[in-house]
């Protein structure tokens, strides 16, 4: 068995003797390419090389069966890849084409079928694949199927075990067996044969020039291959996995799938007593809201659904308080307000305390920390605010989809006048820049749950509620509330400007540049400190390392370990000492909503690696609107 | 006046009607057009919620008196309004208050007021319309039926109006206008023509419904779509090659046909797709090989279940009642995909048990069943493979023959229809119809009122006259009557004429038939030959007539009937030289045969032909260009030289 990979033969025509032979082609659903496992090693031969052919034969001539090894050529200038002395590929222009080559095609020993590199995920949930009869050859014994990996490739598929086929001169179909059953009409040169897999219910079905011919196998076994046999001389396919349009509308079939599975959650049980399915969600989403500290959003959702929140209120406030620090980047005021209200906090937690000055030592060089700010350091004022990143479930400065029923609930509830103005800003605020969307490309970095797409608009106007809020709370509104909700779209641009005009270092202030020297020193001790009392910590080796890094660089902001500076990087801090104060209070790390979220996504993922293919009609994004 | 008559009669009935009610009706009919005019008003304040009051007044025959009122051009358009109002008001009552509207005709009378000018007269109507429509007693099909309700409402910019709705953001205002489009659209090729070509939102009304027949809308909405765009096809507005009938509806239809669906579904779903695919044969290939459509319909005739019967009643109950739907659905469409290739065919008749439910079907007592199962015979029934086997195998003829008793003209016509196929001289079938006295049913048929019956009766009887033995050809015309054959030789109908003439043909045909016949009926036969030659014929109806002339030529006694017949021979002699070839033929073929050499007195006939000229006729067509002339002529000619 030799695997031939012939990739990209277009770029490479030139060259095509260069075609590499690998064992290894990578595959994926969409992403087939003409592999093909050459089938019969040639008895007295070597191993076939490529002929270039510069010339023609006549246009539509089938090879003679006595003349062996002789290309089969069909169009002009074309290019003919010998893969065994029964078949070939042929390449004419863009177009790449299987053909049969020679021998007499009269028994079922001159079979030879070819089979994709790579078995049709469960994953995909429905797959699809187009065979176009370029020539019936000499008597269009031609088959088209799924074989498992293993079976034997010298004979039309169908006709062993784990073998499938529909076969083109009777149009019978053949499963796992020499004798086959009426199935469809016959088909011949100029047809288009399509099968479908439908790996949710394990059944076949195949078209005939876009027209369904009805379930042909059921109860297929997994990963199977999509197999093309050839019997007789001069037969011709070319198979299309999707590079090109379907004649077939495979769209719509994977539409009634999608809407069928949708349908089977939708109506899923849930609940037997009334009522019970709703106060878990209201529960969900009022835990949600808690753990994040949106304290009077929790507080009017609460009032509205009836129920208690855990927590109380001035310990929400307080850590949303630290919080707000964490995220505008002033670390050093953050861990002296941790220590205030929970003294024993960071004591217990000394590897956590020093993720959190490490973080400090960060926003120093950043020049955001207050420790260096107050030193007179000019810092940009964007730095001060907190800029809105795409991306949102450890943050509390975002808001999940379901933000708006929040809202909606808090209105209802009569304090609409605070909101009634709350639409237009929005628009002016953060939708409508554009400076928002370069700043997407940071979305993919960390965060505990992967959710990579929300919503902008939620985005901003969880900035309200907290602006709304600032009302009954007491906070640092100059540069939280107004910061983010009303000037985030300037707060980008400076950022934009001030890259341009390259950042200083600590703010560019001497004596800051001192005082954060001064604390590295003071940080490398305490990471001595923290290996003698604790033993190794790679982690917070590494941290340290990166962080010291920085400083190696006249310009960390664009150097490579500038992404620290980032101000997304204050998410993971800002969600490590929440989850930490949380659990001082017996309270989850982190909020059943994200971790019920958490759960569905690994669900899909292990139901994909089971085989269960109706996972590829259902995604945790479709339930968050 | 009826109504007024009515009236006193059923108040007798009712003792409770009040004189006050008598009142507002006596008004109504007051002279002066003021006064009804003030009637009228008084009685739509009396009637405004009062259910009593109004089932008084529906009681006392006022209904008629203002429908009159409202239909007169005479009447105010102030006084027309106020009727229209009043009669709004009486719907809105009882159910029995809308039947008893439904009773004296209301809706014509109101969609008729909706061609008024007067906006005020026309929303009273509309207004009315919309009560009556809204009640559970109303049958819908009274608003939609025929064309000219279609082009009422077409004329009015239905199409205009409702097609906007059809991208409501609302499922049941879409479903609404879909299913009215679907109303509109059917068998009326000047709306489909329309729809084809109406824009919403910059989308053509076709792309919207093959929007709607994704598979992932509702069903409702899939159907009623694929049903919009098949009307819209066999109307004529789109080409049954397009994508979207090929690639689209038809495939929708067959899907709607499959077990998954409900009964309801499945039953539309191959009734829609029969009428989709009836006539274009690309169009039954595509269907006969799409989800085996063959084997699913099948499953139609397998309810109830007997799985059903056990497991519930109520399914049972459900079952039962959609059986009869979908055997007839599936027979329709059967014969749809039949209807032309003889492959299709095969595959049905191969279909378990096919021929036995057909037979079955034939005898069921539901009219519509036993429709459709011979409309699937019939169209099964032009395999000539089949008549020879299948066909006969299952003596499909028995049960034929019997539905052909007593029953409904409209299964009458496609059985009939039937039997000419399987009297065809190959058919098996031919000699046990016959013994089973089908001669004395087909000639029965040739005087039914119903044309389609008399034109299948005389095709039969042709069919089966088709060198048939003396005897039948005897019973034929005993069955018959000459009478009725003559009565068929000037009917009205073309068709019938040219069948009749051509069972004429076939009765006279071979030597001691022709000279049978004749000998008793000659002189009949020889009359209406004469007639029809002189007669406002087309070309082809005087050909046949030739040709029957040729062959009474050809027998040995018969021959004399012309030889003394100077007007038949001068007509003769006139087609020689007619301007249509064919005519000119025919006409050749008679002289030849009365030529011919070899028989007895042809040196007479030869010499009264040539003294009456013919033969000069003969020597110019021996030059004629028309290669066939010119054979026959020579052919002719050389008798003479003999």
């Amino acid at each position: 068995m030799i695997w031939i990979q012939v990739e990209h033969y277009k770029q490479k025509k030139s060259n095509i003797r260069n075609i590499p032979v690998s064992d290894s082609p990578g595959a994926t659903r969409r992403g087939y390419m003409w592999q093909y496992i050459l089938c019969k090693k040639a008895p007295h031969s070597p191993l076939p090389g490529f002929h270039h052919q510069a010339s023609t034969i006549a246009s539509t001539a089938m090879p003679p069966s006595h003349r062996s090894h002789v290309p089969f050529m069909v169009y002009d200038f074309c290019i003919c890849c010998i893969l065994s002395p029964l078949l070939c590929l042929v390449f004419c222009g863009e177009e790449c084409c299987l053909g049969r080559l020679t021998g007499h095609g009269k028994t079922p020993k001159d079979a030879a079928s070819v089979r994709a590199t790579h078995p049709i995920p469960a994953a995909c949930g429905i797959y699809y694949f187009e065979v176009k009869i370029v020539s019936k050859g000499r008597d269009g014994y031609m088959g088209i199927g799924l074989s498992a990996q293993g079976v034997n490739m010298n004979r039309l598929p169908g006709w062993d075990k784990h073998s499938y086929g529909y076969h083109g001169d009777d149009g019978h179909s053949f499963c796992s067996s020499g004798t086959g059953q009426p199935y469809g009409p016959t088909f011949t040169t100029g047809d288009v044969i399509g099968c479908c897999v439908n790996l949710i219910n394990n059944t076949c079905f195949y078209t005939k020039n876009g027209h369904s011919l009805g379930i042909a196998f059921t109860d297929l076994p997994p990963n199977l291959y999509p197999t093309v046999g050839l019997q007789t001389p001069g037969e011709v396919v070319d198979a299309n996995f999707g590079q090109h349009p379907f004649v077939f509308d495979i769209e719509d079939y994977m539409r009634e799938w999608r809407t069928k599975i949708q349908a089977q959650i939708d109506r899923f049980p849930i609940g037997d007593r009334e009522g019970e399915w709703q106060t878990m969600i209201q529960k969900m989403v009022s835990s949600y809201l808690v753990h994040h500290g949106y304290c009077a959003t929790a507080e009017a959702f609460a009032r509205s659904t009836d129920q208690t929140v855990l927590e109380e209120l001035a310990s929400i406030k307080n850590r949303q308080r630290i919080q707000k620090l964490v995220l505008a980047g002033r670390m050093g005021e953050a861990i002296e307000t941790t220590q205030q209200l929970y003294p024993s906090l960071l004591e217990r937690n000394p590897n956590l305390l020093f993720a959190l000055k490490v973080r400090q030592f960060i926003e120093m060089v950043n020049g955001t920390d207050s420790e260096v700010r107050c030193l007179g350091g000019h810092s940009p004022k964007s730095q001060d605010s907190y800029p809105v990143s795409p991306r949102s479930f450890s943050s509390p400065s975002m808001s999940p989809s379901h933000g708006m029923n929040i809202h909606s609930l808090a209105t209802s509830k009569g304090s609409s006048t605070h909101f009634s103005g709350y639409e237009s800003s929005c628009s002016n605020g953060v939708i409508s820049n554009k400076a928002h969307q370069s700043y997407c490309h940071s979305k993919h970095q960390s965060t505990s749950l992967n959710v990579p797409e929300l919503n902008n608009i939620n985005v901003s106007r969880s900035q309200q509620a907290n602006s709304y809020s600032s009302n009954d709370v007491d906070m640092e509104t100059e540069h939280y509330s107004n910061g983010v909700a009303e000037t985030s779209s300037n707060g980008f641009l400076n950022e934009v400007d001030s890259s341009q005009l390259r950042r200083q270092l600590c703010g560019g202030s001497q004596a800051a540049i001192e005082r954060m020297i001064h604390f590295g020193r003071e940080l490398q001790a305490m990471s001595e400190q923290l290996r003698r009392e604790c033993g190794k910590n790679t982690a917070n080796k590494k941290m340290l390392k990166d962080a010291f890094s920085l400083l190696a660089y006249s310009d960390p902001w664009s150097s490579p370990v500038g992404n620290q500076l980032d101000p997304i990087q204050r998410e993971p801090v800002c969600s490590v000492l929440n989850s930490a104060i949380l659990e001082t209070h017996n309270l989850p790390k982190q909020p059943p909503l994200a971790l019920a979220m958490g759960q569905a996504s690994q669900c899909l993922g292990l139901m994909a690696r089971s085989g269960i293919g109706s996972c590829a009609f259902a995604t945790v994004e479709d339930y968050l609107h | 006046m009826a109504c007024v008559l009515e009236a006193p009669l059923r108040m007798s009935v009712l003792s409770e009607v009040t004189a006050s009610s008598r009142h507002y009706v006596d008004r109504l009919f007051d002279p002066d057009p003021q006064k009804v005019l003030q009637g009228v008003i008084d009685m739509k304040n009396a009637v405004i919620g009062n259910n009593k009051q109004k089932a008084n007044l529906i009681v006392l025959g006022a209904v008629p008196r203002l429908l009159y009122l409202l239909q007169q051009e005479t009447s105010s358009t102030e006084l027309r309004t106020e009727c229209a109002v009043v009669l709004g008001s009486l719907a809105m009552g009882t159910e029995n208050n809308v039947k008893s509207l439904l009773d004296c005709h209301i809706i014509p009378a109101l969609l008729q007021g909706l061609l008024s000018p007067d906006l005020k007269f026309i929303e009273a109507c509309l207004r009315c319309l919309r009560t009556i429509f809204t009640s559970p007693v109303t049958p819908e099909e009274l608003l939609y039926t025929g064309p000219d309700h279609q082009t009422i409402l077409f004329n009015h910019g239905a199409v205009q109006n409702i097609a906007h709705l059809l991208v409501s953001t609302s499922y049941k205002v879409q479903m609404q206008a879909l299913k009215c489009f679907s109303v509109l659209a059917f068998e009326n090729p000047q709306v489909s023509m329309t729809l084809v070509n109406v824009l919403v939102d910059g989308e053509l009304l076709p792309q919207i419904f093959v929007k709607m027949l994704q598979r992932d809308k509702p069903i409702e909405m899939q159907l009623t779509s694929a049903k919009c765009l098949t009307y819209m096809c066999r109307a004529g507005a789109i080409r049954t090659d397009d994508n979207c009938i090929v690639l689209k509806t038809l495939p929708c239809l067959v899907r709607m046909c499959s077990k998954e669906r409900l009964l309801e579904e499945r039953v539309e779903g191959a009734e829609t797709l029969a009428y989709l695919i009836e006539t274009d044969v690309e169009l039954q290939r595509i269907a006969s090989i799409t989800d085996h459509l063959i084997a699913m319909l099948a499953d139609y005739f397998k309810y109830p279940s007997s799985v059903s019967a056990i497991t519930d009643i109520k399914r049972l109950d459900h079952d039962l009642k959609h059986a009869h739907e979908l055997r007839q659905a599936a027979f329709k469409l059967y014969a749809s995909l039949g209807a032309n290739d003889e492959d299709i065919r095969k595959k049905i008749i191969e279909t378990e048990n096919m021929m036995d439910r057909i037979v079955n079907g034939l005898s069921e007592s539901s009219i519509k069943v036993r429709l459709a199962a011979v409309r699937c015979l019939h169209s099964l029934s032009r395999s000539v493979q089949q008549l020879r086997t299948s066909f006969q195998d299952h003596a499909v003829w028995k049960p034929l023959m019997k539905v052909l008793q007593n029953a409904p003209d409209e299964i009458l016509v496609v059985a009939s229809s039937t039997l000419c196929n399987l009297l065809l001289e190959f058919s098996p079938s031919k000699e046990p119809i016959l013994e089973s006295g089908a001669v004395e049913l087909l000639c029965s048929l040739t005087q039914s009122e119903n044309l389609a019956l008399r034109v299948n009766g005389i095709w039969a009887l042709m069919n089966m006259a088709f060198q048939a033995e003396q005897k039948i050809k005897s019973d034929i015309l005993r069955g018959l009557s000459t009478e009725q054959l003559f009565q068929l030789l000037s009917d009205s109908d073309v068709n019938v004429l040219m069948k009749t003439l051509g069972l004429l043909r076939n009765l006279l045909s071979t030597r001691p038939h022709i000279d049978h016949i004749m000998s008793s009926h000659g002189k009949q036969i020889m009359q209406a030959v004469t007639l029809i030659l002189e007669g406002e014929h087309n070309i082809e109806v005087k050909e046949q007539t030739l040709c029957i002339l040729a062959n009474i030529a050809d027998g040995t006694t018969a021959k004399e009937l012309i030889m003394t017949n100077d007007d038949i021979l001068q007509k003769i002699k006139y087609y020689m030289s007619h301007s249509n070839a064919k005519l000119q033929l025919a006409a050749m073929f008679c002289i030849s045969n009365l030529v011919w050499n070899e028989e007895e007195g042809s040196q007479e006939r030869q010499d009264k032909l040539r003294d009456m000229g013919i033969v000069d006729i003969l020597h110019k067509l021996s030059q004629s260009s028309d290669p066939n002339l010119c054979d026959k002529a020579k052919t002719a000619l050389q008798q003479y030289l003999a």
